[in-house]
């Protein structure tokens, strides 16, 4: 790899050849501003949030799709840079609900954390509004398009790394906006709910439904962990408050998958907290099942064990469990005297 | 799979057959469509005109249970136009001249004759398998739930070497794994035959190791499979079982027949999350923790053993799995006492060897380390059989092909074939008890084809009978050319429409898998049937 030396807000900074300014100043720990950009994403240069004032350059170029040569000297927050961006937040805000304080959004959307950062507490540009009703006919998640700031990358997301392609831009100029072919609601195109799109929207556009109203982000914690269903073996982040899960992720660090899921382990979270649960061992009795302790239904299942006799015992484990529970499930059967243990890996 | 599934996307070629890949595996079902994207060619060969077909280079709709003679028609082509890979087949394997004799009748005419294919697309796509540098197979249940499952393996593997497309990135052999952890249920030894890390139970010297490290003498036979343990209980001779984390009662084939085992059962404990169809029939029920509330380890349909990690304490009196067999084995006399999951797990890696480098630390570091790893210097295996096969030689095996158990006759005239959807997952009780997916996808329909549909007077949407010799259940008919005359489908999923009292349970006598996607059954309109 061919290194170029490049100095950003003064600081010499060694990378490689290709990479865009915005990488380059990841790689030396400096921030800039992005809505539309996504390293998994092809870049698209649309948002202008990341633009950068360079040394000689006539434009402010957008840091995301514009490639380091050898000596450049960038400056990411100087006058004119900022300036910019300020207008660019006050152009976004004028098309902006400003309902942050019921927004499920807030705490963690990119246009609320760059209008603090720069000071922008309202629009320059006072003009008509955008009206589109909340779209909520699915049962995964809600889109409402008011709040949209077109940065395009659920579309991206959705014919990139999905591949469904259910939704683009439509229209132009004002009326432009995100949507399924034809104005139809998502459940009538060929989305197919991974909710990808509601975990790369950097606003409150795209929200999951069953999370909501269930805790503001600086609440949840989120817990690292693999998705319960099939074999991919996605890494996923359950949302936690307290002891209730109320949202989930995919988590990017996982090497399966690299952040992306589908629709059941996005939002097929729920059932962990479903009224069904078992939540008391039970002993069948005349045909009912009554609650017992644990300690009398432990006893009753070993007398039965015991009185079975190695021959006439034996278990199927599980392919839903950890491997830990599959380990002492067989490693009892078998001190128990039966290698009649077995799962469902055939089914 | 012998590969990874980020080798999915630089793959040359990718054959996929017998699995539903977008909907059984939708993030891999992304990895295809990234694939295809980046220039790959698609050969699909299925029953059903599944998405991943509207895409492919050449479709090959095969009629259920005819998997051998389509590989052993392609490996015919293979052969015949000189396209097979002679280097590896020297350098590689043994065996190649006996089956190169058994596939010389597998003409393309032939193979279209039992399989309803083209013969023209069989060419077709023997000639695309053959020329790719790298190809990868991929496959699932559609392959193996036959009773000819490991012959059908045995032709894929077959049709795979003579190509030397397995041992290199992005080319192989890769069945794609259903369960969060079949994996590693397999890897942890429950399975009849095999402790941990697949080491035989008849093995006198795993034996000794084994029973030197837990301080018991054990049985050296092989224990009953599922099957076998349910045909004992009807026969008396299984006395007491105990399920974790299984739902039988809605995922095993022929019903109605599983049903009367459990009946006959002296003693049933069910450890599961939920009250489901099968602890209906327990003794004794244990609340078992969901995968939020505890720690431990998958392993994925990619040999990466990945921590799972707590995320809310229990609910009710719910415990862990692990506690709730180890409080078991306390009390009928056995001192465990392992204070953590981790305890168990560094038992685990102990006595198998295939997992020995592998610690929770690592595992967390490493966002999860593919087996084999012999030692904590390893950086685990990313794909397997490079340069060799565990057996050294790769082995073909002669295969012919054998007609599924049922065949469509005039009582019984359709076959079913059973498969997933995108939604639910297996007996659906996690996901039908998730509000969303519920709502989305809340009944199951039969698959007929409109022809089949038209002979038999029913319309979208009319409530049906679907017989088979095994039992009968209604459903509502859903018509669509995905399906070929003759065949229909279903998912496995609904307790409501419970398809598997229809199945077959006739196993495959090597894998003892039932044949649960080729059942003859007859189809019927209720209404019509009032009428009468």
């Amino acid at each position: 790899m061919t290194k170029l030396n490049v100095t950003i807000n003064g600081l010499p900074v060694e990378a490689e050849a290709g990479m865009t300014i915005l990488e380059a100043a990841e790689l030396a720990g400096i921030d800039i501003p992005t809505f539309c950009h996504d390293p998994q994403l092809v870049g698209a240069g649309a948002c202008r949030i990341c633009i950068v004032e360079v040394e000689n350059a006539r434009n402010l170029p957008a840091s995301c799709v514009t490639p380091i040569w050898d000596g450049m000297v960038i400056n990411t927050e100087s006058d004119r840079a900022v300036q910019a961006r300020k207008a660019n937040l006050s152009l976004l805000l004028a098309n902006h609900p400003l309902d942050c304080l019921t927004c499920e959004k807030s705490g963690a959307c990119s246009l609320q954390d760059y209008c603090y950062k720069y000071g922008v507490s309202e629009t320059d540009y006072v003009g008509e509004g955008k009206d589109y009703a909340v779209e909520d006919s699915n049962p995964f998640y809600e889109r409402d398009m008011n709040k949209c700031i077109l940065c395009g990358k659920c579309a991206r997301v959705c014919h990139e790394i999905n591949g469904a392609g259910a939704i683009d831009y439509a229209f132009r100029g004002f009326t432009s906006t995100i949507s399924p072919a034809f104005g139809e609601p998502v459940e009538n195109s060929p989305c197919v709910f991974c909710g990808m799109c509601t975990d790369i929207c950097p606003v409150g556009a795209l929200t999951p439904k069953l999370s909501k109203g269930k805790g503001r982000v600086w609440e949840i914690n989120k817990v690292k962990t693999i998705c319960p269903y099939c074999g991919t073996g996605c890494a996923i982040d359950l949302h936690v408050k307290g002891n209730e899960i109320v949202g989930a992720s995919g988590n990017r660090e996982g090497l399966a998958n690299k952040g992306h899921v589908c629709v059941k382990g996005h939002y097929g979270w729920d059932f962990v907290h479903s009224p069904d649960r078992l939540t008391k061992p039970l002993i069948k009795k005349d045909g009912k099942f009554e609650e017992a302790s644990w300690d009398e239904a432990l006893s009753l299942v070993a007398d039965k064990f015991k009185a079975a006799g190695a021959e006439g015992l034996a278990g199927l484990s599980s392919a839903r469990c950890t491997n830990e529970d599959n380990y002492l499930f067989q490693k009892l059967l078998r001190m128990m005297g039966s290698n009649s243990v077995d799962h469902c890996a055939r089914l | 799979m012998t590969n990874s599934i980020d080798e999915v996307e630089n793959a040359d070629c990718l054959l996929i057959s017998g699995s539903n890949t977008t909907e059984a595996h939708p993030v891999i079902g992304y990895r295809v469509r990234k694939a295809l994207k980046n220039g790959a060619k698609l050969i699909v060969i299925e029953p059903r005109r599944i998405e991943l077909a509207d895409y492919a280079d050449v479709f090959v709709q095969i009629k259920p249970g005819t998997n051998e003679a389509i590989f052993n028609g392609l490996l015919h082509v293979i052969i015949k136009e000189d396209l097979y890979d002679k280097e590896f087949v020297a350098e590689r394997t043994e065996g190649f001249e006996e089956v190169k004799a058994a596939v010389e009748k597998y003409t393309p005419e032939y193979v279209a004759e039992i399989t309803g294919a083209n013969a023209e697309d069989i060419v077709e796509a023997a000639r695309i398998y053959a020329a790719a540098d790298k190809a990868s197979v991929l496959y699932t249940m559609g392959i193996t739930q036959h009773s000819s499952g490991t012959n059908n393996v045995l032709a894929i593997a077959n049709l795979v070497m003579a190509t030397g497309n397995i041992g290199r990135e992005s080319t192989g052999m890769n069945p794609l794994r259903g369960q969060n952890n079949v994996q590693g249920a397999c890897d942890m030894g429950a399975l009849p035959v095999v402790f941990t890390g697949y080491q035989p139970v008849v093995d006198p010297a795993a034996n000794e190791k084994f029973s030197k490290a837990w301080g018991v003498s054990l049985n050296d036979k092989p224990g009953l499979t599922v099957t076998e343990i349910f045909k004992g209980a009807k026969d008396g001779t299984v006395k007491a079982v105990y399920i974790m984390g299984e739902n039988p009662m809605i995922s095993d084939a022929d019903l109605n027949h599983l049903e009367e085992s459990l009946d006959k059962l002296e003693f049933l404990v069910v450890q599961d999350i939920f009250l489901t169809e099968t602890a209906q029939y327990a003794d004794v029920v244990l609340p078992a923790c969901t995968f939020a509330e505890k720690d431990g380890t998958f392993v994925n349909t990619e040999r990466r053993v990945q921590k799972v990690n707590k995320a809310i304490g229990p609910i009710g009196e719910s415990k862990a799995d692990w506690e709730i067999i180890m409080a078991l084995a306390n009390k009928l006399g056995i001192d465990w006492n392992y204070g953590s999951a981790e305890d168990v797990f560094k038992e685990i890696t102990s006595l198998t060897p295939s997992y020995a480098g592998i610690t929770y630390q690592r595992l967390e570091e490493e966002e999860g380390i593919q087996w084999p790893c012999p030692t904590e210097d390893h950086p685990g295996t990313k794909f397997l059989h490079q340069g060799k096969f565990s057996r050294g030689l790769g082995k073909f095996h002669p295969i012919e092909h054998q007609p599924p158990a049922e065949s469509p006759d005039e009582d019984y005239p359709f076959i079913l074939t059973t498969g997933r959807n995108l939604y639910h997952y297996h007996t659906a009780s996690m996901t039908g008890r998730s509000k969303g997916i519920k709502e989305f996808s809340f009944e199951d329909t039969l698959r007929i084809n409109p022809e089949d549909a038209a002979a038999l007077g029913v319309a979208d949407g009319d409530m049906v009978k679907v017989a088979s010799r095994r039992g009968e259940i209604q459903v509502k008919a859903e018509i669509t050319d995905t399906v070929g005359k003759g065949v229909v489908f279903m998912t496995f999923h609904f307790s409501d429409s419970p398809v598997n009292k229809l199945t077959n349970c006739v196993i495959d006598p090597i894998a003892k898998i039932p044949e649960l996607k080729v059942s003859a059954v007859k189809v019927e309109k209720v209404a019509e049937m009032a009428a009468k």
